[in-house]
């Protein structure tokens, strides 16, 4: 296939899927097999697209012109894969998780769900694959606006009020001052294209562009710099799944990627070392690193504290790219990957534990691990990267983030990143400390016990432990003494658990990447 | 017949008024105002076509030369005006047939699609003509049969709405023709072209800055400028659904194009924006519109009055991208003209859906409509992301040139009001968004989706604004052309 159309097929494809399930919503089980098959297929598509990439080229394609002289159009380069195969590879992950939780958890209108999560796919994929500035604020928007029902997916007041906070924080930072940003690189440079050194070197005084500069990283919302971080923590309300793949992957990655490719397409790492601003928000970000730390800290409720702790690791990439030096952009695009594998796994454990124990609060989970050991090892695994630990992922983009600042000569900003993966190290680790090591709290017997006092809780999961006799039960998956998520969520977890490892010892695929971002060619 | 266009556009409709009042019948007179509109639309395009291929269109009414009888004279900006107006009209009519048959009782509607036809001639003529006096008469012409329309509206307050219009309206029609007296006292001629050429001799009498002032304050009365808006809003809400869909798609866009005709055309850009300075009133008065309306629109609890307060906002953006006196600004003007149309139209139309099957348009009557009436808050969330401006569709493109026009003269106030503008419009279309999809429905009522017959036009106008938005170039082609030549002056 000719590689522009490849393209287009590709960000098509989960639109397709998303038709599919809606097509198939009479057979709960068909409805999933196509989303598992449409992310299986986009997965392999992403990957026959890397394998151009690898080789140098770049497809792109024009599809057409919106206003005169602006383009939809889309190419793909080194930054974008990255972005892609983590959001293509971890969405039939997140498919079979998705189907452990809701069926265990009892979620309504699941059709509505798993259309709107394939349509939000696309919108990511549009992010990664833009060739420009307006085609990515479209898909950006697309993003926001598709995720909105998935927020909002139990439809209570809770929820309503999040989805304000959700749509008022994104719309105002990317109407408000990401799109002033594009329209004036537009009619400073007079043109919108993604460029290596970038494109606005030289159009006017580097106080107006240290300005413009401001607005892209505030104005990317999605990145969640403070004080632009609260709808985060907001959409925590969405199913688990969605915070897992959209609000610790794909949306939020869009975020910290547009900040990225801004950095090393619009400005350029050049032109950004000559901006005053560009240390300014340097700080700004390690501000909202440690903040969000110890935020993190402060939060007893599992899925918010996670929601902070991506918030203080999304800023490591913005770190990355306002030092203004390649190790930089290696090791902030090497974080989209590794804390992708790390967050999604964490959030996959607090979702497990919710569903199997129905547990939200840290300080409830005393003990919980003798009964759920695998979610918990996860958990662990998971930590690890977050913070930066071998044998997990994440110690290489910290690698790089710490090399970078040294390099910048930013010894301060070092004492941030060390200080925040001791802040993580404290409030990640924890979860399965306490689980594993703490004595169940002596009143609380009832919470893995037999069905009888599920019954209290879940009326429903009783008469359909009789349509799956052989798990006994569709909220937890029972072996032994043991009472884990539901089998198609366990698997997903030790998926995501694993691939973290596995990229410790193989992080040759993301280095290379983004070598070749910065233009070298072997590190 | 090709070489008679321009006087048949406005002569067939005004020739099937009366046939629409006398047939007497609610169908039959239905036919006839489909058979104008459709004759408009096809005229209007063949004449856009025509402008775009061979230039300037100039039609002696009558056979009798410019001085002595009256002169069409059609430009690019006249005919796609002109074109907007038959093309809302088209949509509107099959619309109007159901909802009119419901809010109108059947024994006016003849009179109503006299009415409708009769507006529809007046808006085309205003836009097409090249003779001042002859504006002023179709100004009346439109006018008056739109206070009739709004009239006929099933609440009682409709009365006093088309009669506080009637007087507004009157009002600024009186202004406008005394300025045009003015003009007339010092040079003797109506005909725009000529007056263009005498004007500038005469200037520095001041019976022409005189005229000048007069004729902004009727003109920006007329298309609801803030704060001479007031009527708009009663006119709006109470008006037939059908009707305030068409008159807020049409009429004020109608008026726009004059300030353009007068200040770019006759008065010329030198005499307008650096003698008179006319941007030094304009630009305040669109901000203020863009920041106050809007505030007022969030506040609202009747959706049509919402959205009339939103009109008033965006005629704002219009007035706004004028008052840059560029071509960006012109261009960005007259695009959100065309984009405002298409979009408006169909939220009122939306709401005219809701007003069919539940007789009302109140927020806290239309909560879990999105499960009720599916397609019908789909088309008013689509068309209201358009009102937002979120790209790809109609309305981003308005906004992207409006904010390159400010910067690009470094105003960034102006530009930072726009996108607090879209943020507020993104309040008002959410209140009603939450409560459509959040609200439980009234279990007590079977709510059914709207008819076919409503939710086609509807759509039409819905798949426009994002067709439009998606690709734009056509459109801001010819609106970058107009305005070229507006700011460039008579040839």
């Amino acid at each position: 296939m000719d590689s522009g159309l490849l393209i287009l097929f590709t960000v098509l494809l989960p639109v397709v899927g998303a038709f599919l399930v809606l097509a198939l919503r009479f057979n709960e089980n068909v409805r999933e097999a196509a989303t598992l098959i449409t992310g299986g297929v986009t997965f392999y598509h992403v990957l026959g697209l890397l394998h151009l990439v690898r080789e140098g080229e770049r497809p792109s394609l024009t599809l057409l012109e919106v206003v005169p002289g602006v383009d939809l159009a889309f190419e793909v380069e080194p930054l974008g894969m990255v972005f892609a195969l983590v959001a293509s590879f971890l969405w039939p992950v997140t498919s079979l998780y998705a189907i452990g939780y809701m069926r265990g958890h009892h979620e309504e209108n699941q059709t509505r769900f798993f259309f709107f999560f394939a349509i939000a796919i696309a919108g990511a994929l549009g992010v990664a694959f833009a060739g420009n500035l307006f085609t990515l604020f479209v898909f950006y928007e697309f993003l926001t606006f598709c995720t909105f029902p998935l927020v909002t997916h139990h439809q209570t007041e809770e929820a309503k009020r999040s989805g304000r906070i959700y749509l008022g924080i994104l719309l105002t930072t990317s109407v408000g001052l990401q799109l002033v940003a594009i329209i004036w690189t537009w009619v400073l440079a007079g043109t919108l294209d993604f460029r290596t050194g970038g494109i606005l070197a030289g159009t006017t005084s580097t106080a107006v562009l240290g300005a413009i500069l401001v607005l892209y990283v505030y104005g990317v919302g999605k990145a969640a710099v403070m004080p632009f971080h609260r709808w985060l923590p907001a959409a925590m309300v969405a199913p688990t799944p969605v915070s897992a793949l959209l609000h610790a992957v794909a949306v939020v990655k869009a975020g910290v990627f547009t900040v990225l490719k801004v950095a090393v397409y619009v400005f350029g790492i050049d032109l950004l070392q000559t901006l005053a601003t560009t240390s300014w928000l340097a700080w700004a970000a390690a501000a909202t690193i440690i903040l969000g730390s110890l935020v993190a800290f402060s939060k007893d409720n599992l899925k918010a504290r996670l929601a902070y702790s991506t918030i203080s690791q999304l800023s490591y990439i913005v770190l990355g790219a306002m030092l203004a030096n390649e190790l930089g952009i290696i090791g902030g695009g090497m974080h989209i990957a590794m804390h992708a594998f790390g967050k999604i796994t964490l959030f996959f454990a607090a979702g497990a534990i919710m569903v199997a124990a129905h547990e939200k609060e840290i300080s409830r989970m005393h003990g919980l691990g003798r009964t759920m050991p695998i979610t918990f090892g996860a958990f662990f695994v998971g930590s690890l990267s977050i913070i930066g630990l071998p044998p997990a992922g994440g110690a290489w983009s910290k690698w790089f983030l710490g090399m970078g600042t040294l390099e910048a000569g930013q010894f301060g900003l070092l004492a941030v990143l060390m200080l925040s993966s001791l802040l993580g190290l404290y409030y990640l680790l924890e979860v399965p400390v306490k689980a594993f090591f703490f004595p169940p709290p002596a009143d609380d017997g009832h919470r893995h016990d037999d069905h009888g006092h599920g019954e209290e809780d879940y009326g429903g999961s009783t008469h359909a432990a009789d349509d799956h006799a052989h798990h006994g039960d569709e909220s937890a998956f029972v072996i032994g003494g043991l009472r884990e998520a539901p089998l198609p969520s366990l698997i997903a977890i030790c998926v995501t658990a694993t691939a973290t490892v596995v990229l410790f010892f193989w992080p040759d695929l993301w280095q290379e990447l983004m070598t070749m971002v910065v233009g070298g060619g072997a590190p | 017949m090709s070489e008679n266009l321009p006087a048949l556009l406005i002569v067939v409709p005004l020739m099937l008024a009366p046939v629409a009042a006398l047939v007497g019948r609610a169908g039959a007179s239905w036919a006839v105002a489909t058979a104008a509109c459709w004759w408009a639309l096809y005229a209007s395009l063949a004449l856009l076509l025509r402008v775009w291929d061979e230039g300037v269109i100039r039609y002696a009414l009558g056979g009798w030369p410019a001085p002595y009888g009256i002169e069409y004279r059609i430009d690019l900006a006249s005919a796609f005006v002109a074109l907007i107006v038959a093309v809302i009209g088209a949509i509107a009519i099959p619309y109007a047939r159901t909802s009119i048959a419901r809010e109108v009782a059947e024994d006016r509607a003849p009179l109503f699609y006299t009415a409708f036809i009769l507006s529809l001639t007046g808006l085309l003529g205003i836009s097409i003509t090249g003779d001042v006096f002859n504006v002023f008469v179709f100004l009346e012409i439109s006018s008056l049969s739109a206070y009739s329309m709004i009239a006929l509206g099933q609440d009682r307050r409709a009365l006093t709405a088309a009669y506080q219009y009637l007087i507004m309206g009157s009002t600024g029609a009186t202004f406008i023709v005394i300025g045009i007296g003015l003009m007339y006292v010092m040079t003797g001629t109506l005909n725009m072209v000529d007056l263009a050429e005498r004007l500038p001799q005469v200037a520095d009498n001041r019976t022409i800055p005189v005229a000048f002032t007069f004729l902004t304050v009727g003109i920006t009365l007329k298309l609801a400028l803030f704060p001479l808006h007031l009527w708009l809003p009663n006119a709006y809400t109470f008006a037939p659904s059908a009707v305030t869909a068409f008159m807020a798609s049409t009429a004020t866009k109608v008026s726009v194009y004059l300030l353009l005709r007068f200040f770019f055309t006759i008065f010329g850009f030198q005499f307008s924006f650096e003698r008179m300075q006319l941007d030094m009133v304009l630009m305040p008065l669109a901000l203020v519109a863009i920041l106050a309306m809007s505030l007022v629109a969030i506040y609202q609890a009747n959706v049509k009055r919402l959205l009339a307060f939103s009109s008033v906002a965006q005629i704002g953006y219009m007035v706004l991208g004028i008052s840059f006196g560029s071509v960006l600004g012109v261009t960005a003007g007259i695009l959100h003209l065309f984009n405002h149309a298409l979009m408006k139209g169909a939220l009122f139309m939306a709401m005219g859906c809701v007003m069919y099957r539940i007789g009302s348009v109140r927020i806290e009557k239309m909560a879990g409509l999105g499960k009720a009436m599916p397609w019908t808050m789909a088309a008013f969330v689509l068309a209201g992301l358009s009102l937002i401006g979120v790209p790809l569709t109609v309305g981003f493109v308005s906004k992207w040139y409006l904010v390159q026009a400010a910067l690009e003269r470094d105003q960034w106030a102006v530009a930072g009001v726009v996108m607090v503008g879209s943020l507020m419009a993104l309040v008002y279309i959410w209140k009603v968004v939450e409560v459509a999809y959040f609200g439980e429905l009234d279990p007590d009522h079977e709510i059914q989706e709207a008819p076919l017959s409503l939710l086609v036009p509807t759509w039409v106008l819905v798949i426009a604004s994002f067709w439009f938005g998606i690709d734009a170039t056509g459109t801001a082609e010819v609106a970058t052309a107009a305005a070229e030549s507006l700011l460039r002056g008579l040839p």
